[in-house]
């Protein structure tokens, strides 16, 4: 088979010496992870590299000699590298020889047992060390540390260089036996404002989950629990995103680190996403309290909702009237219609009961925009679902009088045919009906007949005003669940350290030279932006349409209440 | 629609198929009939955001065309024992590789399809289940814009069979 040597580009201008890596035997290729200067002794290499392989559980061992010679050729060094071939024996002893500035080097292998004498083709493929210690490759494999190097060529590649970071930690201004070249050779590389960070987050930590474990303390006892509270609780939407918010923060100030990638990742994601959703809210609070244009609001607020109000009165008129020509009964019609009136006039006497504290209460809620943009997103579509609470009450009592009509018609149908519903059964039977039966029955199928349409019209412009509401309520969420797992982190790693997210690699052949080997170029192919917005994605309590269209065309037309945005985890009703 | 072989050793050949390129005609012509019909709309609106509007959507629209939509060059790098590589660079300049393992390719096949009235030949790589050793896993389509004719895939085929065969003669460990 051909033997690859992935070769780091930092080692292009060390000085000669020893090659030490990875060698892995059912790929035939060998990981070169740095060069051991002269002068050494092989007994100290071999201590230091037996201690490596315990602390990082890569097996590395000397691989082959590498030779630098900036003058001509010296003929007794080849042979001194080849003698070390013999004091570190390994299979194959892979030599390496770069003459002057030449981009072209001669790479031999020595097999001492070798079956077949054919000089096996050799392929020297560059790699950047630092790029590929620091990348994570996608798509992961479920790792027991052994079997994913089985799986892939690649991945084992990148597991040897990621795992053998202590490695890298000595540099040459270290006093030490060995003097080694790799990526960070020159000084190992560190920033006083990392380390500052890493230092405060341990208390800020826990500051941060003291105050919390406070919070949900609170949030928990027993005097929140009672039914009234805890029913408003279920149907405010900002309570639950307040609570989305509190699961975020206890996952952030927990004091275990993280193992995986994946887990740092989200704790990273979640961190990014709340820092923008607080920015974001503060902009919005100063937004509004400049130039008081809250109290703008809280005055606009209650002319809005007797705006409404009036425009819901001059719609009940026109059905009162002839709506579009149709003629409806007069009698149920003017039922209906001033039943509906009167709760209207209800509603109005109530907004101006309150319309002295609304700009006290507004100005009190709006200053929890501080809390985050989505809360104030939330409480938005809260506000609104109160303002238009008679709406739903319309839609409520509509839907359950066209229900009850269109049961009751369904039923006196099948006693007109002569037939009944079995419950037992679950399926409709013959029945032979008393001759009263049928005729009162005939005579309620004809009242219930008649009397649909104007029914059948009251319920279906309330249900179109109340989808016009759930509609408006279903996009500010859709927004809130937006900002909520959008992965942001991951995004500007992607745009800025694009080496991080990798999604496999790339190869460039490089200038060839007749009788050289082979010479590529391994480069990292970043992951594309909807991959990472994919495999990054924070998990919300998401709010997805829980009926097919075609269930809730039905639900629609037998009357049924329908609640399109229903919140994963919510009982059902 | 040319075919290029470089050889670069005895187990590395790059194949690549360069489509048609953006012809000048074709796209003055586009941009003079939007601008006729910006021109028209001013004419009867009498306002003059609409120029400015049909320039910028012409000027974006041939930005996106030629960043993410016309592929002009598609190459093939087979390195034997490594894996397969294919490239695809826009007219913009920008490249979009995959680079597939050794060990997942099962094989590079030709293969037909029939599409309206007429039958289209296609080159694509098949590639390995792993818990199933004769099944295949997944079916990769090459040279999916520029889509050279059968003389071109049958030389495109013969060069990718003699390094993959090379893979099945030399011994699996060493």
């Amino acid at each position: 088979m051909v033997l690859k040597v992935f070769f780091p580009s930092c080692c292009s201008s060390a000085d000669s010496g020893i090659l030490i890596g990875r060698w892995i035997s059912e790929q035939s290729s060998a990981v070169v992870l740095a060069v051991v200067h002269f002068p050494f002794i092989p007994v100290q290499v071999k201590q230091y590299l037996g201690e490596l392989q315990r602390l990082t559980k890569v097996t590395v061992s000397v691989l082959g000699s590498w030779s630098n010679s900036k003058q001509e050729k010296e003929e007794g060094l080849s042979e001194f590298l080849e003698d070390l071939g013999t004091i570190f024996s390994h299979e194959p002893w892979i030599q390496i020889s770069k003459e002057g500035d030449s981009k072209f080097w001669s790479c031999s292998t020595l097999q001492k047992q070798s079956k077949n004498p054919k000089e096996e083709e050799i392929i020297l493929v560059y790699y950047d060390q630092r790029k590929v210690m620091l990348s994570h490759l996608h798509p992961p494999l479920d790792t027991a540390d052994g079997r994913a190097e089985d799986a892939s060529k690649l991945s084992a590649i990148f597991n040897t260089v990621a795992r053998s970071r202590v490695l890298f930690m000595t540099d040459r201004y270290d006093e030490g036996p060995i003097k080694l070249t790799h990526w960070q050779s020159d000084g190992v590389e560190a920033s006083i404002i990392v380390e500052l960070l890493k230092q405060a987050s341990v208390p800020a930590c826990m500051l941060l989950a003291f105050l919390l474990s406070l919070v949900s303390g609170i949030c928990r006892s027993r005097v929140l629990k009672f039914w009234p509270l805890s029913f408003l609780w279920s149907k405010l939407s900002t309570c639950e995103q307040l609570g989305h918010r509190l699961q975020h923060l206890q996952v952030i100030s927990s004091n275990r680190k993280a193992q995986t990638q994946t887990q740092l990742m989200r704790k990273a994601n979640i961190f990014v996403s709340l820092l923008i959703d607080v920015a974001l809210g503060i902009l919005l609070m100063s937004w509004l309290y400049r130039k008081n244009r809250i109290g703008h609001l809280a005055d606009t607020l209650i002319p809005v909702a007797d705006h409404v109000a009036e425009e819901l009165q001059d719609l009940l008129q026109w059905l009162m009237g002839a709506p579009a020509g149709l003629k409806m009964n007069r009698a149920l019609d003017q039922v209906l219609g001033r039943f509906f009136l009167y709760h209207i006039h209800l509603w109005i006497s109530y907004i101006h009961l309150m319309s002295p504290f609304i700009e006290m209460i507004l100005w009190y809620v709006g200053l929890s925009a501080c809390l985050g943009l989505t809360v104030a997103l939330c409480i938005l579509s809260d506000i609104i679902a109160l303002l238009t609470f008679h709406i739903y009450c319309f839609y409520v009592y509509g839907a359950r009088l066209y229900c009850l009509k269109i049961y009751g018609l369904s039923s006196l149908w099948r006693l007109f045919r002569g037939k009944k519903w079995n419950v037992l059964r679950q399926r409709v039977d013959s029945c032979s009906y008393d001759l009263d039966q049928l005729f009162i029955g005939t005579l309620l199928f004809t009242i219930l007949l008649f009397l649909l349409p104007t029914t059948a019209l009251y319920y279906l412009v309330f249900t179109l005003l109340r989808l016009l509401v759930v509609i408006v309520q279903g996009l500010i969420h859709l927004l809130v669940d937006l900002i909520d797992s959008l992965p942001l982190y991951s995004l500007i790693l992607r745009l800025c350290r694009s080496y991080r997210l990798a999604a496999g690699v790339k190869f460039r052949v490089l200038e060839q030279q007749d009788g050289k080997p082979l010479r590529l170029l391994m480069q990292i192919n970043p992951l594309s932006y909807s991959a990472v917005v994919q495999t990054y994605r924070l998990p919300t309590y998401s709010c997805y349409p829980k009926d097919s269209w075609a269930s809730l065309c039905k639900k629609l037309f037998l009357g049924e209440l329908i609640y399109p945005w229903k919140h994963k985890g919510e009982k059902q009703d | 629609v040319a075919l290029r072989r470089r050889q670069h050793s005895a187990c590395c050949r790059e194949l690549s198929v360069r489509g048609p390129r953006v012809r000048l005609g074709a796209l003055s012509a586009a941009t003079s009939a939007a601008w006729l019909a910006a021109y028209a709309v001013f004419a009867l609106s009498e306002n003059s955001m609409v120029l400015s509007a049909a320039i910028f959507i012409t000027l974006l629209g041939l930005i996106i065309y030629l960043h993410f939509v016309k592929i002009d060059q598609e190459s093939l790098l087979v390195i034997g024992s490594l894996g397969i590589q294919v490239t695809s660079s826009y007219a913009s300049g920008k490249e979009s590789t995959t680079f597939i393992e050794m060990g997942q390719v099962k094989d590079v096949v030709i293969n037909e399809a029939i599409h309206m009235q007429k039958v289209i030949y296609y080159l694509c790589i098949l590639l390995q289940d792993p818990e199933d050793p004769q099944g295949v896993s997944e079916v990769v389509p090459l040279f999916q814009s520029s889509k050279p004719r059968l003389d071109c895939l049958i030389e495109v085929y013969k060069s990718c069979q003699e390094i993959l065969e090379q893979r099945k003669t030399a011994p699996q460990s060493s």
